[in-house]
């Protein structure tokens, strides 16, 4: 190729001029080609003495590699900056370590062949086998690249709009820029600006506007040569006017551009020469990035990039074979057109203009690009989506009978995911029952792992022997049993409460189970939630784990200082029910405690009968006192342990109040205030299970004196209503200051329908039957409330949309049920009926409007809070809180100059507050 | 264009004021930081209007907080 030897001597004299350091930008360049090497998973890319590349490259840079390799210590570089750039030919021929010549792979041997694409110069797959590179066996040996030397140059299929381009805005006479020499340095700076914006695809299109209009006359400013329209036929074809640009004038007009003008494209010719974007030789990867498979039957199967690479050695050797024996033109035309299919699908396998290049089997290669791009590419497949070993994802479901920080593991789970342990003298006994029973019975072993890293699978035939074989020093990985550390997780992760430390409990069945107290630091429920568990695999991430993560260090949320762990459902109406009206016998007590996990009864009165706080008292700790309020504002008091005056309900055990949990919590440390909620929380269910706990219907009838009542609320509003509509109507309605009078009455009529709504839910509060079932879950917090009480025992109320009454429907009414311009409350939405009575037909559509719009609300406003969430998060990951208080950035830069401007640890404190009284009061 | 409303009168308007040369070297020195660490304003801000402030002068903001009552911030006014 002596055209290109031409320009390799022009390229010589401008490395030297380069703006850059040349030698830092060698350095990265090879560099690359590691990379590109280092893609084959499982690749450990250890650095050995040999001397890999020197014979290959030669020269400066390849010697500043091998004493990089060669040293035993690691030298440490701060990168200044990374130079991407084109290989050349000549670098290309200097870091390939074999030209490859025959597209066959193996001998009759199956040994590979000299000078093909297995060749062991290009490293190697055999085990047993050297490279001949390197001198490394297999897993040593990182691979090195090869080279084909093409027989007519080819369009490297992603450089086509560069070139494109280039062609276009250069003269093809003298390559200079077709740009006059007086509006270079004006131009210049435009395109300066422009890259900033849009960067360097932006600077090429602006170079052809730039040139379209100065309107030269398709002439040359610099030899007055005329210029004929250039254009792309697709996908790798370049015409000029009729004529078809073959590779090699292409290349030829490529070595022309001079280097100022190549700069002016943002092309640094010291890294990219034009002319280099033509291929002339083309690199052959190393054989570890693209390994055959044996398949069972022995045969072999290769990689998608050798089958490619071999099509592209067979043709170029034929075309060879055609220039060299004198061929026709169109013979060869004919190949050179294959051998540029080849080598395009080469590189990208998914070319709009070319079908696909395919298996015998029909499915399409996967070559070069589709090995990095989309989602099962490199990138975000294998970069940016990391995968872990040693963890289980399943459905959740609840077990109160299992501690807070405990999770039921399923055996078939239990019995793949395992903990490695250390044998050592005095637990060699203990770990050899484990391979004993080896992988398929419970607590089994699954590996043994010897010191030198051999990870041996224990199965029936290789248990005699492991066991013999087994001495301190080995490994053996064995089931995971019951108090092993584990990590549990949900997403999304939005708090650090996420994800915990819990202890393993392995359990029959096919879930993951989780103490329901729990659910609410996790956000979970058990409508089909999945979540992870993960196995830490040495000590000190156990022992991390277990101090920082375990769930009674989290038990006090650092967001508002309140535990974010307590009592829910049933054992709140539990505590509530038991606190309040409980009167057992003794031995009903005893009975009742020892269920909930108290051993210790000697608390309790000795009387025949206790009452329900007594009962309450027993889990309190002996010099405990508290004061505090429960939902309804009444007092409770807690003295010496024992619970004087009040109900225990939400406010005292719930998740995210529970200011009876964080007394306890501040007074007597995390672990002692786990196991006491855990006693609350199932002596409230014990209670219920022992008195049984069902609605009636009847809890929801109302006395006939507060019906009436009611009704009464209800007419007299819609009366005053009628009035109001009737003084509209005469034009006699006053209106608020800015606003309409329709609106005015829109506001009235709203504001008496919500009056009468609230007088009928007060009349509920007060005359629905007391101490019933629903009242206690209503009246504990449990679940329910007040207005859902009267929505269905006295009225639903009106429905509105948007703030509004409803206004949808029809042309002047919203169901055709009603007269036009009828604006009556029963006509917008109004829904007299209760729900126990049952609602007419309009007021359950009405009712279906709102339910079915607040049901889109949430189902919209979930991802757009959380991504407005997740934009915070981001934004402030890096703050902390530094020593003197302030709040700073990564940097130092100061965000707040005292941490939430009072310096208040919330995690610390109660509800964001500090209790000042309390402190002096304790410090006497 | 000529300032129509005077935001300094504006009730979720903060004070601002200017920090003497001695208040915006103790600052430095109490918080162990160069200037560029303190958090900006624009000259151009309008609640610093009035207070002919130049770039590298320091302006103390006395807000009203809901947790700590009032509070007290600064910021360096930079060009723009």
């Amino acid at each position: 190729m002596p055209k290109a030897k031409a320009s390799e001597e022009t390229k010589k004299e401008l490395k030297e001029m380069a703006p850059e350091a040349a030698p830092e930008e060698e350095e990265v360049l090879l560099k690359s080609g590691d990379v590109g090497a280092g893609m084959t998973p499982e690749e450990s890319a250890a650095p050995s003495a040999g001397a890999p590349a020197a014979e290959a490259a030669g020269e400066a840079p390849s010697a500043k590699r091998e004493s990089v390799m060669a040293t035993p210590q690691y030298i440490f570089k701060q990168v200044s900056n990374i130079v991407f750039g084109v290989l050349s030919p000549k670098l290309l021929k200097k870091m390939a370590s074999a030209k490859v010549v025959t597209p066959e792979l193996y001998d009759k041997e199956g040994y590979p062949v000299d000078g093909g694409l297995m060749d062991i110069r290009l490293g190697v797959i055999d085990p047993g086998l050297r490279c001949k590179t390197c001198g490394c066996k297999l897993k040593e040996c990182i691979g090195h690249f090869g080279y084909i030397e093409m027989a007519r140059p080819v369009v490297h299929i992603k450089f086509v709009p560069v070139i494109l381009s280039l062609l276009r805005s250069t003269c093809h006479e003298c390559g200079k820029i077709l740009i006059p020499k007086e509006k270079l340095e004006k131009s210049k700076s435009i395109l300066e600006k422009i890259e900033i914006e849009g960067g360097l695809r932006a600077r090429r299109k602006a170079i052809k506007t730039i040139i379209d209009s100065l309107k030269a006359g398709n002439k040359c400013s610099h030899c007055n040569a005329k210029q004929s329209k250039i254009s792309l036929e697709k996908p790798t074809t370049y015409m000029e006017g009729e004529r078809r640009l073959s590779p090699i004038e292409v290349r030829a007009r490529l070595e022309k551009i001079p280097d100022e003008d190549a700069m002016i494209f943002g092309i640094n010719p010291a890294t990219v020469r034009p002319e280099w974007l033509i291929l002339t030789v083309l690199p052959v990867p190393p054989v570890t990035m693209r390994p055959s498979i044996t398949l069972e039957t022995g045969e072999r199967s290769e990689d998608d990039l050798t089958h490619k690479l071999g099509d592209i050695v067979r043709i170029n050797q034929r075309l060879f074979e055609n220039i060299n024996a004198g061929a026709p033109e169109i013979i060869i035309e004919d190949l050179w057109d294959l051998l540029q299919y080849h080598v395009t699908t080469f590189f990208d396998n998914d070319v709009a203009q070319l079908p696909p290049a395919r298996h015998r089997s029909g499915q399409p290669l996967k070559t070069l690009t589709e090995r990095i791009k989309s989602k099962e590419g490199r990138i975000r497949h294998n970069l940016a989506g990391k995968r872990t070993n040693f963890c289980a994802r399943t459905v959740i479901s609840p077990d109160p009978f299992i501690k807070v920080n405990e999770v039921g593991v399923p055996k078939v789970i239990a019995m793949k995911v395992t903990v490695p342990e250390v044998v050592q003298p005095w637990n060699m006994a203990y770990l050899k029952k484990f391979v004993e029973r080896g992988p398929g019975t419970y607590p089994g072993a699954n590996y043994v792992v010897r010191p030198d890293g051999k990870k041996k699978k224990i199965t029936e035939e290789t248990k005699e022997a492991a066991l013999e074989e087994l001495q301190p020093g080995y490994v053996v990985e064995r089931h995971l049993m019951d108090g092993d550390i584990t990590i549990f997780n949900r997403q999304p992760c939005l708090h650090r409460m996420s994800t915990m430390c819990h202890k393993v409990k392995v359990l029959p069945g096919r879930t993951l189970r989780l103490n329901p107290t729990v659910c609410a630091p996790y956000n979970a429920d058990f409508d089909g939630d999945e979540m992870n568990l993960h196995v830490p695999q040495t000590e000190e991430s156990r022992a991390e784990a277990e101090i920082l993560m375990q769930v009674q260090t989290q038990l006090i949320s650092p967001r508002y200082g309140l535990p974010v762990i307590g009592c829910l459902q049933d054992s709140l109406s539990g505590s509530y029910a038991l606190t309040k009206f409980a009167e057992l016998s003794r031995e009903d007590a005893i009975q009742l405690l020892i269920r909930a996990g108290v051993t210790d009864v000697g608390k309790l009165p000795n009387k025949k009968t206790v009452n329900g706080r007594e009962i309450f008292s027993v889990m309190m700790p002996d010099d405990f006192n508290f004061e505090g309020e429960s939902r309804s504002g009444a007092k409770i008091v807690i003295k010496d342990g024992k619970l004087v005056e009040g109900v225990i309900d939400e406010k005292s055990l719930g998740e995210g109040s529970g200011f009876l949990l964080r007394a306890l919590h501040r007074q007597y440390g995390s672990q002692t205030t786990i196991d006491i909620l855990y006693k609350v929380f199932t002596l409230g269910n014990e209670y219920l299970q022992m008195t049984g706990f069902s609605i009636v219907i009847s809890d929801f009838d109302l006395p006939s004196i507060a019906q009436e009542q009611i009704e009464q609320a209800i007419v007299e509003a819609e009366n005053e209503i009628q009035t109001l509509i009737q003084q509209f109507h005469e034009g006699k309605l006053e209106a608020f200051p800015g606003r309409s009078v329709g609106e005015t009455l829109e506001f009235k009529i709203l504001e008496l329908l919500n009056k009468a709504r609230n007088k009928a839910g007060q009349l509920v509060k007060e005359h629905a039957k007391k101490d019933t079932d629903t009242r206690i879950m209503v009246d504990s917090g449990a679940r329910g409330n007040i207005l859902q009480l009267s929505q269905i025992s006295a009225i639903v109320g009106q429905q509105a949309l948007r703030g509004k009454r409803i206004e949808k429907g029809y042309r002047g009414r919203t169901l055709s049920c009603f007269k036009k311009g009828d604006i009556s409350p029963l006509a917008h939405g109004f829904v007299r009926s209760n729900l126990k009575k049952g609602l007419s037909p309009q007021e359950f559509f009405f009712c279906n409007i709102t339910g079915r719009d607040s049901l889109m609300d949430t189902a919209l406003r979930t991802p757009k809070s959380g991504y407005l969430y997740r934009r915070l998060a981001n934004a402030m990951q890096d703050l902390r809180v530094e020593y003197d208080g302030t709040v700073r950035d990564a940097t130092g830069k100061i965000i707040q100059f005292k941490y939430g401007e009072d310096s208040v640890d919330v995690s610390r404190s109660e509800n964001g507050k500090i209790n000042i009284q309390r402190i002096i009061d304790t410090t006497e | 264009m000529k300032a129509k409303y005077d935001v300094t009168k504006h009730a979720l308007v903060p004070k601002h004021a200017k920090a003497s040369e001695k208040e915006k070297k103790d600052l430095l020195e109490s918080y162990n930081i160069t200037l560029h660490q303190l958090p900006r304003i624009l000259k151009s801000d309008p609640a610093i209007d009035h207070l002919d402030a130049e770039e590298g002068d320091v302006i103390r903001i006395t807000r009203a907080s809901p947790t700590a009552g009032e509070t007290v911030f600064y910021r360096r006014v930079i060009n723009g």
